[in-house]
């Protein structure tokens, strides 16, 4: 290493005065401002950790002089984000769904936050605009398996269907006709076809509507006169007089729901969503083109 | 500067070298361990946390294997945009006997610290089968693989063993009869019908405590999770330890003073 910087003859520039073999170093310094820079930057971080939340001390940690506390300042803002709702949310909470429907303008504000919560929640199984996916039904029609009352549909979200979370959910279990042998592959193979035929709007007299009257009528309508046709809101089955189906429509699927019956679950949203958002979703979802 | 004239001296001085280093390295250690000695002051006093059960536990391995961390973070931040997104915001003790924790700092996906109950099991089989089939402009891969491999269970009593180890006897020595009855809790657990009764009041009574009400019960996924119950599979261990993700803690019933604990 030569001891001394040197002018290099080439770039004309110092060298650092460090030299390996014959090969030295050119002496190249940061610029001015940006060594201050870095300086002030050092200082900053040192007041930062006075002024905020930093520094362990033995039974936990120095709360900063300005006593800023991350949780506080989100309460903060919380409460700033409830106040700014807080006319249309009182709103909401004093009133029913049905007079909510019946107020404009408080309709039109729960359709926009009831359009935001369903996207989040609700979309991934039933799709944007509530149109449906296979096993997931479609809240855009006017075909429901609950209900779709305003009230029917509250307490569809509120509680959620079949799911072992909630004591108050909504369920029900249609037998496994095939797997229990409660009923022959022949058998089955007639039901099947009295549904499909009947969601192809023909109701056939024979072996096949006389196995739905005695096993199936119970659970799916209500009405003698149109075994299949209603659906049976309080037991969830499903109206079958129709080519809407969770399941797929074919004979095959028919038969295939009849053998061993697949039954859909909704998680229950009153732990996770306030009852003002359960509210303002059911406004949307009964808005969506088939409410009662 | 004067550095750049003394250090030469560094340079050609092993022995200074060295001390250097030594010095250089025990600083950097020291802003990394000594927050450690008050960490336990961090860490909120709320009921509800357990340890994962064997099935849990088996289920977040492949969510490490698989990593899944890569595009989902698992903590809420204390931001009012994130809590009315996904619930409430983490706590440390919630992932007290994460190890490693999953918090994660890249969110190609959504956030899943409070996924648990927000979807049925059968919606997290499909999804993650195909992604696309249940949401259409999903990015995410597809795990189709996992509904088909049986789960391997047998090593899963060492498995905790380990992570009781590694904090310090604090979770599964406490909790009665678990390391002993792994194999059998983690087939009660994915099996249909089966007896959960010992393996839900063994982890209840460690969340709530064992003086806990009868219904004081901790939630976890039970029965057959991936639509196949004649096998254990590797789906079925992830839908468990996904499906109790964010559901230990029943922020309902944190009363507001020791809410304001948390916000010294
Ligand atoms: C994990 C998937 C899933 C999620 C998420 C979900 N649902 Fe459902 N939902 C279902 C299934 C499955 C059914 C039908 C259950 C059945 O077969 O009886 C259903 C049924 C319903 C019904 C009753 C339909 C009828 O015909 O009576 C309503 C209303 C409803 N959901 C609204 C919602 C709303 C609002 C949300 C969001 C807060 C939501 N669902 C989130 C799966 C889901
Ligand atoms: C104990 C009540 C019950 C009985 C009895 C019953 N079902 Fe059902 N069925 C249901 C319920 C509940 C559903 C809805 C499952 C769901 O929503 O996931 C359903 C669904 C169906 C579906 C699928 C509908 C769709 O949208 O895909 C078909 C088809 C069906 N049942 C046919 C029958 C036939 C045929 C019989 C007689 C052999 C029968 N059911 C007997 C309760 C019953
Ligand atoms: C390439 C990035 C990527 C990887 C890797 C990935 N995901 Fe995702 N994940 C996403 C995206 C994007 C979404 C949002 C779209 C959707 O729901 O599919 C998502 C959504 C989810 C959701 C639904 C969350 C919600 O609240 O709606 C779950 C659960 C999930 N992922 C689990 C997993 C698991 C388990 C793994 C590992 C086996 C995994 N993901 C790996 C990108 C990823």
């Amino acid at each position: 290493m030569a001891e001394h910087p040197e002018r290099d003859e080439i770039t004309g520039r110092y060298t650092t005065g460090h030299e390996w073999d014959g090969i030295s170093e050119l002496n190249t310094p940061l610029p001015k401002w940006w060594v201050w820079v870095f300086y002030i930057s050092i200082g900053w971080s040192v007041l930062y950790t006075i002024a905020y939340p930093s520094w362990p001390v033995m039974s936990g940690f120095f709360g900063g002089a300005t006593g800023w506390h991350a949780r506080a300042s989100l309460e903060d803002s919380l409460a700033e984000a409830r106040e700014a709702r807080s006319e249309w949310v009182t709103q909401i909470a004093a009133r029913d769904v049905p007079a909510i429907l019946e107020d404009n303008t408080l309709r039109s504000y729960a359709m926009r936050g009831g359009e935001v919560l369903f996207k989040e929640n609700c979309a991934p199984c039933h799709q944007t605009g509530g149109a449906g996916a296979y096993g997931y039904p479609t809240l855009a029609d006017d075909e429901w398996i609950w209900g779709g009352t305003p009230e029917a549909i509250v307490t569809t979200i509120q509680h959620g269907i079949r799911n072992d979370t909630d004591p108050d959910a909504r369920s029900s279990e249609m037998y496994a006709f095939g797997e229990w042998e409660l009923l022959t592959e022949e058998e089955i193979d007639q039901v099947a076809q009295y549904v499909y035929d009947l969601s192809h709007g023909e109701m056939n007299a024979g072996p096949g509507q006389d196995i739905f009257v005695a096993q199936c009528a119970a659970c799916h309508s209500p009405d003698a006169q149109s075994p299949g046709g209603e659906g049976n809101k309080d037991l969830g089955g499903p109206p079958l007089n129709n080519r809407i189906f969770l399941y797929g429509g074919t004979k095959k699927d028919i038969a295939a729901q009849v053998y061993k019956p697949q039954l859909g679950v909704m998680p229950s949203w009153s732990g996770r969503l306030s009852d003002e958002d359960i509210k303002q979703l059911a406004v949307y979802v009964h808005s969506l083109g088939g409410g009662q | 500067m004067s550095l750049i004239k003394h250090h030469k001296l560094i340079e050609t001085n092993v022995f200074l070298l060295v001390l250097g280093i030594f010095v250089t390295v025990i600083i950097g250690g020291l802003v990394e361990i000594v927050p450690l000695f008050s960490i336990k002051s961090t860490i909120e006093n709320v009921q509800g946390v357990r340890p994962y059960t064997p099935l849990e536990v088996a289920g977040r391995d492949i969510y490490v294997r698989e990593g899944c961390y890569n595009c989902h973070s698992q903590m809420v931040r204390p931001f009012r945009d994130e809590i009315e997104r996904y619930g409430h915001y983490s706590l440390a003790a919630e992932s007290k006997f994460d190890h490693p924790f999953q918090w994660g700092s890249k969110r190609t996906g959504p956030d899943l610290a409070r996924v648990g109950g927000k979807y049925s099991n059968e919606w997290h089989v499909r999804h993650l089968i195909n992604p696309r089939a249940v949401v259409p402009e999903s990015i995410m891969p597809g795990y189709p693989h996992l509904a088909q491999r049986p789960l391997a269970y047998d090593t899963i009593d060492a498995n905790m063993r380990t992570l009781d180890l590694v904090d310090r006897f604090e979770t599964y020595s406490q909790v009665d009869g678990a390391i002993e009855n792994a194999v059998a809790d983690l087939e009660a657990q994915a099996t249909p019908d089966a007896d959960t009764s010992a393996l839900v009041a063994r982890y209840s009574d460690f969340a709530f405590g064992p003086d806990r009400a009868e219904d004081q019960v901790t939630n976890m996924a039970l029965g057959d999770l991936d639509g196949n119950p004649d096998v254990i599979t590797e789906m079925d261990a992830l839908v468990a330890y996904l499906q109790v993700l964010g559901t230990m803690v029943d922020f309902t019933a944190v009363d507001q003073t020791r809410k304001a604990e948390w916000i010294r």
